[in-house]
């Protein structure tokens, strides 16, 4: 897995948010989820989100994820300004440079696990060939090789979400977005999963993580809270960029 | 490429609706039923119109049937004792048609007899055609022995005559036919061919030829047996002086055959003073045997409209739930990457392969229908190709226009909302 070179011509960031606000209208009054955030993301950085409800980490993430669109301010994706694109153009954006994995894993339940990893493919419109062996490639590397043609409802939480991670994995994104990957997790498993997310950034996948436990938190390159819909504070776990466990976890390195 | 994709939509969308088996069978009865009845009900009504039209046709779309009838006041005066009765179309009628009309390809004139043929022993009711070589020319039966009538017959006044099959059956059993001796009322006839016929008699309309038929030349006929005859009722004779019982004109072309009809009336109005000639015309018939079918497929139609109408929200209903319950899901797909149109696409491709499946099911049973009618009732059907075509395009399209407000619903969903969809 490479790192994506899509833009070599432009900067190094392949996230870059200028002053992003995101406004909602509840009544009569606007709610800012997002005010004025600025935000540089490198190539194969791994960053966790984390901040208390209504801190406006999931608006942080839905707009990361081209599901949204800021009210002001502009949001480069790959060099992509995506603040004024068609909603297909959106859809095409993450299609190529964006893979989600969800808190509760969010397969589509009349797939197969197969089915579920070739789906971006699928709408990439790829020769079913050549994505049934790309599947089978990506599910080896999170370890389900032998669990292709079962039903996600079949798999225990940590295969399920395994499954998810090589769905988002198959389009070879540029970014990998997690929301709360470990939520629905124990902790064992929650940690397996933590240990494939640092593998793959060790591999170079730029990798977005929202989480509120700061023990997964720690995994990340880049710890960044947010609050009133502003960036409070980065920090940088230089300590822990091995990608193994971190022994003291939460914030002490 | 894109075939392969829309094959494996269509496999996905399949594997989906055999989820709730139970659910898409009951979705698609609505399609069953309004489908199966479309194609019963047409089979039905074209075998019904089929048949009246099949005989309208034997009659020749062509021809113009002239016969005679005795007009109204000659048949109140039938009570005296000894009157001659004169009506019906003339010799010269016959030669003013044909002259008159650069339409008519020809007039077959007949003059009809009532009399008894014998050969030896036998014997059997016939009904003698005096008529010229035309008749078999126009009347188009299938010759099964010898020859029929020819000019040359007419020329020499021949005393020949062409049988029936079933006439030729029943006196001349067990001899060789052709060249037999019949003895018909008082005079001689040698039999020259035998010719199969066709006749349907029913209601109004009725073939020309009857299965007691015997031709003989016309001017034999007049020579032999004038123009008068006598029949002997209880206490009273009456006589009756007709000419021609029946001219069939035949018209060049179908488009011919009104206006020829009109003109041929408005000529024997000039030269009869009694209206003592009745005229049909088939193709009249015919295209008023085709209006009542025209009336009666849209009544079918709008009762098949109803059905399928119904078997369309049926599956509407279905679709908006299966939206709701899918939310989800629509919201994954569109997070994946999928486009607006691909959710439409995903979501029509399920309802069009319930509205197909189901269409497909009731042309089936459509078509056992009209089996199970023609073989308990005895009913003609006839299943026809387009009906059956047009209840695939049907079907295709109560899935596309039913489907597309439900798929519409999906794609405009919210992602972000879709996704937080418990």
């Amino acid at each position: 897995m490479n790192t994506p070179t899509t833009n070599p011509a432009r900067s190094k960031h392949v996230i870059e948010l200028r002053a992003v606000w995101k406004t909602y209208r509840m009544g009569d009054q606007d709610v800012h989820a997002l005010a004025g955030v600025d935000l540089n993301i490198e190539h194969g950085s791994f960053w966790a989100i984390s901040g208390a409800s209504g801190s406006g980490k999931s608006t942080m993430l839905n707009l990361l994820g081209c599901l949204d669109r800021p009210t002001s301010g502009s949001y480069a994706l790959e060099g992509q300004d995506i603040s004024s694109m068609s909603d297909d153009a959106l859809s095409d954006l993450r299609l190529k440079h964006l893979g989600f994995v969800f808190q509760s894993f969010n397969l589509i339940p009349q797939l197969t696990v197969q089915e579920n990893i070739e789906l971006p493919l699928f709408y990439q419109g790829i020769d079913a060939q050549v994505a049934s062996d790309r599947a089978r490639a990506i599910a080896d590397r999170v370890g389900l090789g032998d669990r292709l043609g079962h039903r996600p409802t079949e798999l225990s939480g940590g295969q399920q979400q395994r499954v998810a991670i090589a769905r988002a994995l198959s389009n070879e994104p540029s970014v990998l977005l997690a929301d709360e990957p470990t939520g629905n997790l124990d902790t064992a498993t929650g940690d397996s999963i933590m240990q494939l997310l640092t593998e793959l950034h060790e591999q170079g996948k730029t990798i977005m993580m929202v989480t509120h436990e700061p023990e997964i938190a720690a995994y990340a390159q880049y710890q960044l809270t947010m609050r009133d819909g502003k960036v409070a504070s980065i920090v940088e776990n230089t300590s822990c960029r091995s990608g193994k466990r971190p022994m003291g976890s939460s914030l002490s390195c | 490429m894109l075939n392969t994709r829309f094959f494996r939509n269509v496999r996905l969308g399949i594997k989906t609706l055999m989820l709730h088996k139970m659910r898409s069978i009951l979705t698609m009865t609505g399609m069953v039923f309004g489908v199966g009845a479309v194609i019963a009900m047409l089979a039905v009504g074209e075998g019904a119109s089929k048949e009246a039209l099949d005989q309208i046709r034997r009659l020749g779309s062509q021809n113009i049937i002239i016969n005679s009838q005795k007009s109204v006041q000659q048949a109140a005066s039938g009570s005296m004792r000894v009157r001659m009765n004169i009506y019906g179309l003339l010799y010269d009628d016959l030669d003013r048609i044909t002259q008159s009309f650069d339409t008519v390809e020809r007039v077959v004139p007949a003059k009809l007899i009532r009399g008894t043929g014998r050969i030896g022993g036998r014997s059997l009711d016939l009904r003698l055609v005096g008529t010229t070589p035309s008749w078999f020319e126009l009347v188009e039966r299938k010759l099964i022995a010898g020859r029929v009538m020819t000019p040359h017959d007419m020329q020499t006044n021949a005393n020949i005559v062409v049988l029936t099959e079933h006439g030729a059956r029943k006196l001349l059993a067990g001899r060789s036919t052709i060249g037999s001796q019949v003895r018909i009322n008082q005079g001689y006839f040698t039999v020259v061919g035998v010719i199969k016929s066709e006749s349907i008699q029913s209601g109004a309309m009725q073939t020309p030829d009857e299965e007691i038929d015997a031709y003989i030349p016309l001017n034999v006929a007049i020579e032999r047996f004038g123009d008068i005859t006598t029949t002997r009722g209880q206490g009273s004779r009456s006589r009756e002086l007709v000419e021609l019982h029946q001219l069939i004109v035949q018209v060049d072309s179908i488009e011919h055959v009104e206006s020829t009809a009109a003109g041929i009336e408005r000529m024997l109005s000039l030269f009869h003073s009694k209206k003592d000639y009745k005229m049909s015309v088939p193709l009249a018939l015919l295209r008023q045997a085709q209006a009542t079918q025209r009336t009666f497929n849209i009544v079918l139609g709008s009762i098949a409209g109803i059905s399928l109408l119904i078997g369309g929200i049926g599956i509407m209903n279905i679709m908006l739930a299966s939206v709701t319950e899918r939310t989800r899901e629509i919201g994954i797909r569109r997070a994946i990457g999928a486009r607006r149109k691909q959710i439409i696409g995903q979501f029509l491709i399920e309802t069009v392969v319930l509205s197909v499946t189901g269409g497909l099911i009731g042309i089936g049973i459509g078509m056992l229908i009209p089996w199970l009618i023609t073989m308990f009732a005895d009913m003609p059907t006839v299943v026809t190709l387009w009906s059956v075509l047009l209840s695939v395009v049907i079907s295709i399209g109560v899935g596309i226009i039913f489907g597309m407000y439900p798929a519409m619903r999906a794609a405009n969903l919210d992602p972000i909302e879709a996704l937080r969809h418990e």
